[in-house]
């Protein structure tokens, strides 16, 4: 009977396209703005490393100024960020199973190809360990190595993308690239590699691109050079060469570590807290001991990468979708009820109550999937108007097929609440009422 | 074919109270093709309804070729108008958006029966209302008359026991009329059970028995003569 119901339901729609446009239209708009919103928090919320995202923390130490938290908020909490030489401390640990310490900037590229112009490329500095850390994938090569990261070997990593620009996407490994005119060695060339949120630095937002290349984290070091990031200073000092910055008490640096098992973690707790009692000893961390260590999802929401405003709009937008249903459910009742005496004639032939609601059921389901789509193009539209509006979002604002089965399946569910009442009512009349009216 | 027993309808809104049937009781025959006549407000239309279970009674036994429906839940009884009872309305109530063929399927289609099986009920129906030619045709690009047969074709196409017919020729003009009403004689001839109500003493004249509904009940006084014996034009009879 599916099959005749559904045609029966199609033959309904036809015959007063306006309201089934209304109705079609209502569920679409209220899709469309939802999942517009849901989309945006989904991606915002995301867990961005699912298989290890508990096991990889970002560091905080409390080097902070005595007489004031860097945060009010969480206990007053440390800053996000370590200054260089506390950095380089926890760099001697061989605790983690991987550890990096890093810092974004950028470089000006070219290669030997007279036929390339040189361009500005985003670059991350860091140690070797961030590519197993993170399960970076390679295309071609390899990580540097730990005596190249300690030596400031002038070796790079690219991104796929700049494989590609600089090398027509060839396998570069062994090639030369210069980087701010000093060549570098290509040493491996990574795949499209894009978490989201970009939870390793959230200096720039939490939802742009991944780095073009990938350099140790000792050569920017070794040639003087700062972050292009966030760098926070709380002690007045007399900052006069490049190793008073290294030596200062300004944090800019990010520190990730990979800790597989909770006597790593442990160890790990206890390693940061004798290091920051040892600091003490000589003057410094005089802030109550508070050093964290934040898995990947526990940071994205210390760091609240999904405000408030965030959650209030996907609130807001659903409390848009009910509106929108509460009118659908006012088309349908109108529109069933406007057919009651064709439902009594069916009643005369034999339908029985449950017939005549699963004939309704049906069609209440076609308008549900109708406005499903009618909601996906509009999401996609809203999502495409979010994306050339607002900086930042270009990676966020998509639609993935998770999304889209939510949107058909939200659309169904919705367009069955709001046939429910009417469905019920049209099938509870009794045919003589109906045929009496025909 | 039908008993009825004291059958009672009460319609209740608010605190008024409407008796459209009181203590009706009729036997219908198998076989039988009996005119329900009276004035408006009779009950005829109410009695119409509950013998063919479109509403419960309010009281009273009503016995259908041999079961009891008075108290039938909705699924049975549902099932039981399906399968024992055809209708036939003044207005011929088929569904505009379906073609004839699609109209007369639409009793064969709650019956669960097989595509091929209900092809073969809708040809032999139409064949009989003589709209074979008609099936792809939609209600609105057929005269009043052969709306009216479509109808009928969908009516008989189940096969059912009892025909009810609601004033069948009422839309019609007289031409018109004596054709469904032959036809309607031709049914009963095979043996379907007819009861028709009417307000056209010479449809109800053409009937085997007259039933005259009066208040609620049904009342002994029969306004309607039986035609001349030997009289067989039904042209004049309609005229």
């Amino acid at each position: 009977m599916f099959s005749y119901y559904a045609k029966l339901a199609l033959l309904s729609l036809k015959r007063n396209p306006l309201l089934s446009s209304l109705m079609v239209g209502a569920i679409a708009l209220g899709i469309g703005v939802s999942m517009t919103t849901l989309t945006l928090y989904y991606v915002m919320s995301s867990d961005p490393m699912p298989l290890k995202s508990d096991r990889v923390f970002a560091v905080q130490l409390d080097s902070w100024s005595p007489d004031e938290p860097y945060y009010e908020r969480d206990g007053g909490a440390p800053p996000p960020q370590l200054t260089y030489r506390d950095a380089m401390a926890l760099m001697g640990s061989d605790i983690p199973t991987h550890h990096a310490t890093m810092m974004h900037r950028g470089f000006a590229v070219r290669t030997d190809n007279k036929d390339l112009r040189q361009e500005y490329k985003s670059g991350r500095a860091t140690y070797a360990g961030f590519f197993p850390m993170f399960d970076v994938p390679f295309i071609y090569g390899a990580p540097w190595t730990q005596s190249q990261d300690e030596a400031a070997a002038r070796v790079v990593v690219l991104s796929r993308a700049t494989n590609d620009k600089l090398f027509g996407g060839r396998d570069s490994v062994g090639e030369v690239a210069y980087l701010d005119n000093e060549p570098f060695r290509v040493v491996g060339v990574i795949d499209t590699w894009q978490p989201m949120p970009l939870f390793y630095d959230l200096n720039n937002g939490a939802f742009t691109e991944t780095e073009d290349l990938f350099v140790p984290f000792t050569v920017p070091i070794s040639k003087e050079q700062g972050a292009h990031g966030s760098t926070n200073c709380w002690k007045p000092e007399m900052i006069e060469s490049y190793q008073d910055f290294l030596q200062s008490e300004c944090v800019w640096v990010q520190h990730w570590v990979q800790l597989d098992t909770a006597e790593q973690r442990d160890a790990y707790q206890s390693f940061m807290d004798g290091y920051a009692t040892e600091q003490k000893a000589l003057g410094r961390f005089q802030r109550p001991l508070d050093n964290r260590i934040n898995d990947i999802m526990s940071w994205l929401e210390f760091r609240e990468v999904v405000g408030d405003d965030n959650r209030l709009l996907v609130v807001l937008a659903f409390m848009f979708l009910v509106i929108c249903l509460l009118n659908t459910v006012g088309l349908m009742l109108a529109k069933f009820l406007n057919r009651a005496p064709l439902i009594g004639v069916r009643r005369a032939l034999g339908a029985s109550k449950k017939d005549v609601a699963f004939q309704h059921a049906v069609e209440v389901f076609l308008i549900g999937v109708l406005g499903g789509l009618g909601g996906l193009l509009l999401s996609y539209l809203g999502l495409l108007a979010v994306r050339n509006w607002y900086r930042g979002y270009e990676y966020l604002a998509k639609l993935n097929p998770e999304m889209v089965l939510t949107a058909i399946f939200l659309a169904i569910v919705a367009a069955i609440i709001a046939g429910l009442y009417p469905t019920w009512h049209i099938s509870r009349i009794q045919p003589a009422v109906h045929l009496k009216t025909q | 074919m039908l008993s009825m027993d004291s059958i009672t309808k009460v319609y209740q809104a608010g605190v008024i109270e409407t008796h459209a049937l009181r203590s009706l009781s009729l036997e219908v025959a198998a076989g039988e093709f009996v005119a329900v006549t009276g004035p408006s407000g009779s009950g005829k239309t109410t009695f119409l309804n509950i013998a063919g279970l479109l509403e419960a009674p309010s009281g009273g036994r009503y016995v259908l070729d041999g079961t009891d429906v008075s108290t039938m839940k909705d699924k049975a009884r549902s099932q039981t108008r399906n399968e024992k009872i055809g209708f036939i309305f003044q207005g011929f109530n088929l569904i505009p958006d379906l073609n004839i063929a699609d109209n007369v399927d639409v009793p064969l289609r709650y019956r669960g029966w097989s595509g091929s099986q209900r092809r073969q009920k809708i040809d032999e129906a139409l064949e009989l209302v003589g709209l074979s030619a008609r099936k792809q045709h939609l209600p609105s690009q057929l005269s009043g008359g052969q709306q009216q047969r479509v109808a009928i074709a969908r009516a008989l196409a189940g096969d059912p026991k009892l025909l009810l017919a609601d004033e069948p020729t009422g839309n019609l003009d007289s031409l018109m009329a004596r054709q469904v009403m032959e036809l309607l004689e031709q049914i009963n001839e095979s043996g379907t059970t007819i009861i028709m109500v009417t307000h056209d003493p010479e449809l109800a004249r053409r009937a085997g028995r007259n039933v005259h509904l009066l208040d609620g009940q049904v009342s002994d006084f029969q306004p309607i003569e039986p035609p001349p014996a030997e009289s067989d034009d039904h042209v004049a009879i309609v005229a």
